[in-house]
């Protein structure tokens, strides 16, 4: 099926039902399928959507009206660099590109507003675009162990796949509503919005994280449902935490032990691994809520295997280590998907499992999809995800590759060889390291080095530690040994 | 009267309130009816009066997927309607899915 599909059943199921809420006035179904058509009819002669920028209330009316008019939609990522930001905007020659009101001037070529476009002045519905399931429908760049930018391809079949396999059409409630917290161009985001739509629950946008104000807006808004990366579960546990500190402080009765967010029902994690810790605090915080974590790429339109509710609870519950392991695992994978353990690693094949990149499909000649992670099945069937396999290192949900920061370093003159490692980090799922040996004679400080990644690249790939050796680990062959590189850090490094 | 589907085709029923959208068909044309009757394929296309038969009613509910024995076809229910599905005269059946918990 075609996600253009979508629009017609949102307008025949969820005709009258809430679905999207701006500041002036809330979008029913009937509503959401008129502008969806209506943005369709400004994308002739156009061959993709770009949007740059932050959430927005009404995000999903650039994806369905790409849709409608059988055109790809591509998120790209605003906090990229101008540089990094307009090389991948221009792969796209011939899209309309779409930005927030922040990013919209720090594009260089032909650019449209968001709120702009969606004036759509006296735009007639386009119901006749030509379409094929087998079309690309959303772009999602990953960036891979190289560092340059890779655009991974979402076809209509397989993200209607993942809908009709996973979410059962107009299941929720018409008083739920979903809290979209993640970025547009992750593959989680696209996700919330497909998914919710299709279940016909209301989609709330946070246009960034901000843990306070994630909680504030669950309270404000009844949010029944929710998605956060492991970074933001741990921000959120934090900030509960210091709130019922400073309520202790100043009456002693009034303890706030819990996140007060009765209307949780649900919370989904995923992105990374989390900290398990922080899942234990959160169980305890939000004790009327079920909790979700999902485990999924974007190669694979999002979810595979999911840790229900139920599991988080018997794996708390349990004396059984085997069973309490489970809290850590990724959960059951679905069963419209089929999952191979080879050699340690991952393999996934299913209607959803995409495996394809700009560059051509990387799936083998029986479908299968290699995810590069490694793992592994207990006997009742919860898959355990052990990490990358590669070295890329996730951390708050952005995968970033250590060649690109070993670079910056290797340039500094008095740097004879660097190492970039990621050490697990309760908040961030894993945390920057640079293990750096200096030539003979030269000097220069932690802080300079940092300084000068910061400058070349961003904050977020700026190592949090500067570590000095006088050599690092080889192989025989003269391969960087990054295994043990990351096992000879110390605490607190590591 | 035999209806040539594909994936996505939206299916009105002509006697009752049931909408469909085809998740599944043969290449081939089918004598698909919803409530007893052949469906329209556009709301506009409604006519008035007719009524559900009787064998062919009992309410299609939302969001539910029906298919036939073969699993040839699959329609699933977008706005429920006392009209049921059903393919050369036998009702389709529900295709049974697991309860996946809200992921994303």
């Amino acid at each position: 099926m075609h996600l253009a599909s979508l629009v017609d059943m949102v307008e025949s199921g969820f005709e009258d039902r809430v679905l999207l809420v701006t500041a002036d006035d809330p979008v029913t179904g009937r509503q959401l399928g008129q502008l969806a058509r209506r943005g369709a009819s400004t994308l002739r002669g156009y061959d993709a959507v770009v949007y740059a920028g932050e959430n927005h209330p009404l995000l999903p009316v650039a994806l369905l009206a790409a849709a409608c008019a059988g055109v790809p939609f591509v998120p790209v990522n605003y906090r990229l660099e101008d540089a990094q930001l307009n090389g991948l905007i221009a792969r796209h020659a011939n899209a309309l590109v779409l930005a927030d009101d922040k990013t919209v001037e720090r594009i260089v070529g032909s650019v449209t507003a968001f709120d702009e476009w969606l004036a759509f002045p006296g735009e007639a519905p386009f119901n006749d675009a030509p379409l094929n399931e087998d079309d690309v429908a959303v772009v999602l760049y990953t960036s891979g162990t190289t560092a340059e930018p890779k655009a991974a391809l979402l076809r209509h079949r397989h993200l209607m796949a993942y809908l009709l396999g996973s979410v059962e059409f107009g299941s929720a409630d018409e008083d739920e509503a979903m809290l979209v917290a993640v970025p547009p161009y992750h593959i989680a985001g696209i996700a919330n919005m497909l998914s919710n739509l299709f279940a016909g629950r209301r989609l709330v946008y946070l246009r960034s994280f901000e843990p306070q104000l994630w909680l504030d807006t669950v309270r404000a808004e009844r949010i029944t449902n929710a998605m956060v990366v492991p970074t933001m579960l741990s921000r959120i546990v934090d900030v509960v935490n210091d709130t019922a500190l400073n309520d202790t402080a100043l009456n002693d009765t009034a303890l706030n032990d819990t996140a007060g967010v009765p209307s949780l029902r649900t919370l989904s994690y995923g992105g990374a691994k989390v900290s398990e810790r922080v899942l234990i605090e959160a169980l305890r915080l939000f004790p009327d809520t079920g909790f979700v974590n999902a485990y999924g790429l974007t190669e694979t339109a999002s979810t595979i295997a999911v840790l229900g509710p139920e599991d988080h609870r018997a794996a708390v519950e349990s004396a059984d280590p085997g069973v309490r392991r489970r809290l850590s695992s990724a959960g059951q994978v679905l069963p419209t998907v089929e999952i191979e353990i080879r050699d340690g690693i991952i393999f996934l094949r299913g209607e959803q499992v995409a495996g394809e990149y700009a560059t051509g499909s990387v799936l083998d000649s029986d479908g299968w999809f290699c995810t590069r992670d490694s793992g592994w099945v207990d006997a009742g069937g919860y898959l355990f995800i052990d990490g990358r396999d590669d070295d890329t290192i996730i951390r708050g949900g952005e995968n970033i590759a250590p060649a690109e920061i070993e670079q910056v370093l290797l340039a500094h003159l008095a740097v004879a060889e660097a190492c970039v490692v990621g050490p697990p980090d309760d908040e961030w799922g894993q945390r920057i390291v640079a293990v750096v040996v200096l030539r003979d004679g030269a000097s220069v400080t932690a802080d300079e080095l940092r300084d000068r990644v910061r400058a070349e690249l961003r904050s977020s790939k700026t190592p949090e530690e500067i570590v000095f050796r006088s050599e690092l680990p080889h192989t025989e062959t003269g391969k960087l040994l990054r295994r043990i590189v990351l096992q000879q850090l110390e605490p607190p490094f590591r | 009267m035999s209806l040539m589907l594909k994936p996505g085709t939206r299916l009105f029923s002509a006697v009752c309130s049931t909408e469909m959208i085809v998740v599944k068909a043969p290449g081939i044309p089918v004598d698909l009816t919803i409530g007893g009757s052949a469906p329209v394929l556009a709301a506009a296309d409604r006519p008035s009066g007719g009524a559900v038969v009787p064998g062919y009613d009992g309410g299609a509910a939302m969001g539910k997927r029906y298919v036939d024995a073969d699993n040839a076809i699959e329609v699933l229910c977008t706005k429920p309607g006392d009209g049921l599905p059903a393919l050369d005269g036998t009702l389709l059946q529900i295709k049974d899915a697991k309860a996946m918990p809200a992921s994303d």
